[in-house]
């Protein structure tokens, strides 16, 4: 019975079966696990105190997040010196994130369950956020104002709430001062500066126009004095008030409140302060700027420079694909030639974009911004004005890439038009040019845009041509600011693609990075699945549409 | 408009709404041509932009193999050179506008390298009744020159060249200076003449080694003691130690220190050779003797190239030869000879090493001059300057000109244009032998922070990482994607199809940087701790799969097998698969601890001996394989679905079983289809960077083995490109890497294309 079913071949026919269920599984297990860790990140867990007999060590209280846990052989954890009590083959291994690393040195510790005792959940732990160091994990004791103990003990924690308000309040004061108004003041005072010196390089000797900067200047200065003494007269009242909390090892630190963002009590929340708390830092997550090395803090600027850049891209791209595309298919006597730019394009649909990366850096980068900076710029040398790589640059690069993705999806959307719909409009008398305007092109429109749509979840999930042409780890600047011309496409950007890579494999902290890599992570999928779905929505709900055309 | 509005009210005359009319006509013409116009330059325009990239990149490239040129730009006598006044020595400033010529006389003459003009004499303070027996310069770029006297003493100077800029224009000051005082330095302490002398100098420490008017060799070495009040080096704070030494070849001719001052080489016309080991200055042995480095020729000259490792042998049959120290299976260092340049015929009379890389320049006796370049096995130029012979030699620090002086005491300046010499066929794809390596190897390694640094630019091994992670990717993808596309096209139910296809795009549109992520974080660390799971999974899985289809066909009741439609095996199969591997992974640490002792990497890496990188190639081919999958699947079910349905209904029809009917008629018609998938799938893995960057330990190792990670052409590029200089040989040669991507998937998916299109003629026609 058995030869016979595999001389039917029907073994075989399962065999393929369930390669295509390793593939469906390995994507779905993709999503679910990039889903699970990127969605887990933001929601507060509760924080264990506990004793740990460390095996190679002395006793001592442990308080932190479990934040991963995995089996491990007996037999590596004696290579590592540990012998575990009992005679398993496995152990389990949390990855307890201790926090404090300015008092403890490190963020991280491995902790064997088996050597844990007493282990709680205290209500009073308290988490806190911090602008550096990472996060405080332990007890609250009292809240300080310059040095004067204000509030302890119960009535404590309502102090911090309400002081921790007012300094943030005055820390989005002296940020908005600092950044957005001084900033701009720097920004034209480098254009005054910008524009004297093109004044000596033309010869140009006219000293009402040195004297129109100097005026300028001189009132640029005198506001930029008023703000830094506006800021001055803060600095006090954001530094007054600080707090002082015992942490794992029984020490007590003191932290001054200009350094949190937020402090909550995790173990005494109730499931709707989680929910809560799990937006708020969603919402942080996606309008903030990255803090510490971007492993916290939000990714805003890489979300808004990935948008601009493919918005940018998609501009430049869709003509130029379009126009291909017609000339292509309606203008060009198809024959060998046809054919073989149809294969030259369909080819660079596979060329490696690390090739592109390479070429928009020597030509567009090098080439082309070297001379637009020597003929347009002569007065920021030697430092490049767009001789560097910048957001023009990496939309023009994967304008370049994503343009066979353009060009063969707008001619097949041509090429689904029927004839007869082309042959009527030219019969009641239309040029040719009206009738590709008025019919061909509005019936091809949607092919258009699910090219455009493909293009745009390409160029948002690549990354390797960006590292060259523009994309940096931590921007100063957006590319759309306040200060005129408003859009700079001079400009360097971040990017979600590069954010993952970089801080995921260039962070000095890995582990603390990691969930936040997740959640990027997720967020990238997230939009390039929905983008890729639209795309194949539209071209299924054509194919039906022109079936029906057809018949 | 006006034309329609005219005829509507009627009160024109005809003629004039017939113009209006033409008017009109004329106007819808034009737009259309000019439609036609821009619509034509538009996309031949972009067609063009598409062709510069190809363009473009061979534009970088190609200079990499330009050779060398050179243009003479004047000859000259110097103004007040007497002409019996020997030149010693001869050298250039940084511009190549000033030039330097030591003489016998102990005269340096500072010259206008475009006019010959004299700027400055300055003569050696030699003492009175002594004169110049012998001359050393040491390494260029130290710009050192030592004078053997005839009483046993040196002098030490340095040729220094002061740039101000007085009213923003450059002027450039040339003196000497004597780093160890204007005294002249005891260097034989018995005060014999100094017939043979070299010298090397740098902040620390002076050494001389000379040669007797008796043919006895001294060493002297002069050391800087350590002072902890200034840094100011000081007379008397210097310590002298001075060692007689044996070992001498007979006649000894040639004497050269290298420029660490660790080894020193003498030699004789007929080719004997000594070396001697100078790492205890106290005590300096000799090391080696070689009976004959010529082969029968006679030595003409001996140099060393920059760096200080390189021994330059020129030799009268006009043959170069190099040589350097080599670590033989004892550990103990050896001079080797490396390899031969025999370009040139005459007897070679000068040698000079270019000041920054592995370059030099060789004259001989019938006024040719040779440049040429050690590491890449490369003669730039062999042409003559001159017809007399060739005596003295300078290149400038930037290796772009070059100064000559012939028999006749004339003086030739020439510009040289020679900017990428490292690079040739022989560096960037074959065994290359460096110095300090004890064979000829494969390496790349691009720069390094230390000074006379061999680039080591060989592109075999990063070619052989991408071909390697291609390898493992297609070794995943290729069944998985090609048995899926079998199964999807030929027997899965439409329904299920509806929902499989759109997945599988989904997965071709995940950022590669998000599966790189990943494989570096999270399947890395999870197969190294579940390493035979992984293994136990490629078995686990297939039996499994086939044990519970026997079950399900032959023991299930037929009524619940009923109950599930036709051809829906494959979501039957989700749960099971999923439970298989959730087992092959949960018996991991049990088989490990059975099998391994506990340990499965230790046992590797120890019993078996083979390294283990965490990030290796075992999860570059899972993570590329998934990347590439999607690509190879498409293609391959578009092909398999495209077969005509008649000929499958035939085959069915005449009696064969649907596997039959696939194996026989539908793979067969197939396959070019799946050819070019594989083809597509392969170009795509071979130019993959995200993941191979994140996902590998980035080590351009050539190694096979599946526990090792690997560099490829890609990631390299992503790399080390944003620090490549702009124009220099290393930024060449990454685009040359880039061209050499492009080339090979542009093949890869030429080939495809055309299968592809002839595949479509094909089904037309059936």
């Amino acid at each position: 019975m058995m030869v016979k079913w595999f001389k039917s071949g029907s073994p075989w026919v399962w065999l393929s079966a369930a390669a295509v269920s390793v593939c469906i599984l390995m994507v779905a297990a993709l999503l679910g696990l990039i889903a699970a860790r990127g969605l887990v990140y933001f929601w507060p867990k509760d924080v264990l105190q506990a004793t740990y007999h460390d095996p190679r060590g002395e006793s001592y209280r442990l308080i932190g997040e479990i934040q991963d846990t995995e089996e491990v052989p007996v037999g590596r954890l004696r290579e590592n010196g540990i012998e575990p009590p009992g005679d398993e083959s496995v152990y389990i291994r949390y990855l307890v994130k201790t926090g404090n690393r300015d008092a403890l040195g490190m963020d991280f510790r491995l902790v064997l369950p088996v050597f844990l005792s007493d282990v709680e959940y205290p209500r009073e732990l308290m988490v806190v956020e911090r602008r550096e160091w990472g996060n405080l994990y332990g007890y609250l004791r009292e809240v300080k104002e310059n040095g004067r103990v204000v509030a302890k003990g119960a009535a404590a924690a309502e102090a911090l709430r309400v002081r921790l308000k007012r300094t943030l309040e005055l820390f989005e004061k002296i940020r908005h001062i600092e950044k957005d108004r001084i900033g701009a003041i720097n920004y034209q005072l480098e254009r005054l500066r910008l524009q004297e010196r093109r004044l000596d390089l033309d010869n140009d000797h006219d000293p009402a126009k040195r004297a129109a900067i100097a005026m300028q200047r001189e009132a640029l200065q005198e506001e930029y004095e008023t703000l830094q003494k506006q800021r001055n007269e803060l600095f006090p009242l954001l530094n007054r008030d600080s707090f002082s909390a015992e942490i794992m090892d029984g020490r007590t630190v003191e932290v001054p409140l200009a350094k949190v963002v937020r402090f909550y009590f995790p173990n005494a929340m109730g499931p709707v302060d989680k929910v809560g708390h799990y937006f708020a830092k969603l919402w942080e997550f996606v309008s903030e700027e990255p803090r510490e090395a971007n492993t916290e803090g939000g990714i805003f600027p890489a979300i808004f420079g990935t948008v601009m850049m493919v918005l940018l891209m998609s501009v430049l791209v869709t003509p130029a694909g379009v126009v291909a595309a017609i000339y292509l298919r309606e203008y060009a006597r198809q024959g060998f030639v046809t054919r073989l730019i149809r294969i030259a394009v369909n080819n660079l649909a596979g060329v490696p974009s690390i090739v592109y990366g390479v070429f928009g850096l020597g030509f567009f980068v090098y080439f082309l911004g070297g001379n637009i900076d020597a003929l347009f710029f002569p007065e920021a040398q030697p430092t490049p004005t767009f001789g560097t790589p910048g957001i023009l640059w990496s939309a023009l690069t994967l304008a370049l890439l994503t343009l066979p993705v353009v060009i063969v999806a707008t001619e097949e959307g041509l090429s689904r038009v029927p004839r007869s719909v082309r042959e009527g409009s030219l019969a009641l008398g239309a040029t040719k040019a009206e009738t590709l305007w008025r019919t061909v092109l509005p019936m091809a429109s949607p092919a258009m845009m699910t090219g455009l749509i493909l293009a745009v979840a390409r160029a948002a999930g690549e990354v390797a041509p960006l590292m060259l042409v523009g994309v940096v780890k931590l921007a100063p600047s957006l590319p759309v600011d306040g200060n005129p011309p408003f859009l700079h496409l001079d400009r360097k950007f971040m990017h979600l693609g590069f954010h993952i890579y970089d801080v995921g494999f260039q962070s000095p902290n890995v582990e603390a990075a990691r969930p936040l890599v997740y959640a990027t992570a997720l967020l990238l999928v997230l939009v390039i699945v929905v983008l890729n779905l639209t795309a194949i929505r539209i071209r299924n709900h054509l194919r039906e549409k022109y079936r029906s055309l057809e018949s | 408009m006006r034309g329609d509005f005219d005829s509507m009210i009627g009160n024109s005359s005809a003629s004039d709404s017939l113009t209006a009319t033409q008017l009109r006509q004329r106007t819808r013409i034009l737009k259309d041509h000019l439609a036609r116009y821009a619509v034509t330059i538009g996309g031949i325009g972009v067609i063009i932009a598409v062709v510069l990239i190809f363009f473009y990149l061979l534009s970088v490239v190609l200079p990499l193999f330009k050779p060398a040129e050179i243009e003479p730009v004047a000859s000259y006598r110097l103004s007040a050179a007497s002409t019996d006044d020997q030149t010693l020595h001869l050298a250039m400033e940084e511009q190549a506008e000033i030039g330097v010529r030591f003489t016998r006389s102990g005269l340096a003459q500072f010259f206008f390298t475009q006019s010959g003009a004299v700027m400055t004499e300055e003569a050696l303070p030699l003492p009175s009744d002594v004169t110049i027996t012998s001359f050393a310069s040491g390494a260029p770029e130290s710009a050192i020159v030592a004078f053997g006297l005839s009483n046993g003493t040196a002098i030490l100077a340095r040729h220094i060249y002061q740039v101000s800029f007085p009213n923003d224009k450059r002027v450039i000051t040339p003196k000497l200076e004597y780093p160890l005082g204007e005294a002249p330095l005891i260097i034989d302490g018995k005060g014999r003449p100094l017939r043979l002398l070299t010298a090397q100098s740098d902040q620390e420490q002076t050494s001389f080694a000379a040669v007797t008017e008796d043919d006895q060799l001294v060493f002297t070495h002069f050391a800087v003691a350590d002072s902890f009040l200034d840094d100011e080096e000081e007379e008397g704070e210097r310590e002298r130690t001075s060692v007689e030494l044996e070992g001498l070849p007979d006649h000894t001719a040639y004497l050269l220190l290298d420029a660490e001052q660790d080894h020193l080489y003498a030699a004789n016309r007929e080719g004997a050779l000594s070396v001697f080991d100078l790492s205890d200055k106290g005590q300096p042995a000799l090391d080696q003797r070689l009976p004959s480095i010529t082969e029968g020729s006679k030595v003409t000259v001996m140099g060393m190239l920059s760096g200080g490792i390189s021994l330059m042998i020129g030799s009268e049959d006009g043959r170069i030869s190099q040589w350097f120290p080599v670590r033989d299976d004892s550990g103990k260092s050896r001079l080797t000879h490396i390899r031969d340049f025999d370009s040139q015929t005459a007897p070679i009379s000068v040698l000079t090493p270019e000041f920054y890389r592995k370059g030099f320049l060789a004259g001989d006796t019938a006024g040719n001059l040779g440049i040429y370049h050690a590491t890449a096995y490369r003669t730039l130029l062999v042409e003559p300057v001159s017809q007399q012979p060739l005596q003295r030699l300078a290149i400038s620090p930037r290796a772009n000109a070059a100064l000559g002086e012939t028999a006749d005491g004339e003086l030739h300046f020439l510009r040289i244009e020679n900017e990428h010499p490292e690079t040739s066929f022989h560096s960037l794809w074959g065994k290359v032998w460096y110095e300090g390596y004890s064979q000829p190897e494969y390496v790349w390694q691009s720069s390094s922070a230390s000074d006379g640094f061999e680039p080591k630019l060989s592109l075999t091994p990063i070619t052989f990482g991408t071909l390697k992670a291609a390898f493992y990717a297609m070794l995943v993808a290729l069944p998985l994607a090609v048995l899926g596309a079998i199964f999807t096209a030929q027997f899965m139910a439409p329904k299920m199809r509806q929902i499989v296809k759109p997945t599988i795009e989904i997965m071709e549109a995940l950022p590669t940087v998000i599966i790189g992520f990943l494989a570096g974080l999270w399947l890395a660390p999870t197969l190294e701790t579940h390493l035979p799971g992984i293994f136990a999974l490629l078995l686990i899985l297939p039996t499994g799969v086939l044990l519970f289809a026997w079950l399900w066909t032959h023991l299930l009741p037929s009524r619940i097998r009923h109950k599930v439609p036709d051809n829906w095996e494959a979501a039957l199969l989700l749960p099971v698969i999923a439970l298989l591997t959730w087992f092959s992974f949960a018996i991991s640490p049990v088989l490990e601890y059975l099998l391994f002792d506990g340990n499965m990497i230790l046992w590797l890496t120890h019993d078996m001996g083979i390294p283990f990188d965490q990030r290796n190639s075992l999860v570059v081919g899972l993570a590329m394989g998934f990347a590439v999958i999607p690509t190879i699947f498409s293609m391959a079910e578009d092909a398999l679905f495209g077969v005509p349905k008649h000929l499958i209904r035939g085959s069915l029809a005449l009696g064969a079983t649907p596997w039959q009917t696939l194996i026989r008629v539908t793979l067969l018609t197939a396959s070019p289809g799946i050819f070019a998938a594989v083809m597509i799938g392969l170009g795509r893995a071979v130019g993959e960077t995200m993941i191979v960057l994140m996902a590998t330990g980035n080590t351009p190792v050539m190694d096979f083995s599946i526990f090792q990670g690997m560099r490829t052409l890609s990631a390299n590029t992503a790399v080390e490109m944003p620090e490549a200089e702009v124009g220099s040989t290393h930024y060449r040669v990454l685009f040359l890497a880039a061209l050499v991507l492009f080339t090979l998937t542009f093949l890869f998916n030429t080939l495809a294309e055309v299968v592809r299109q002839r595949l479509r003629k094909k089904y037309s026609t059936l």
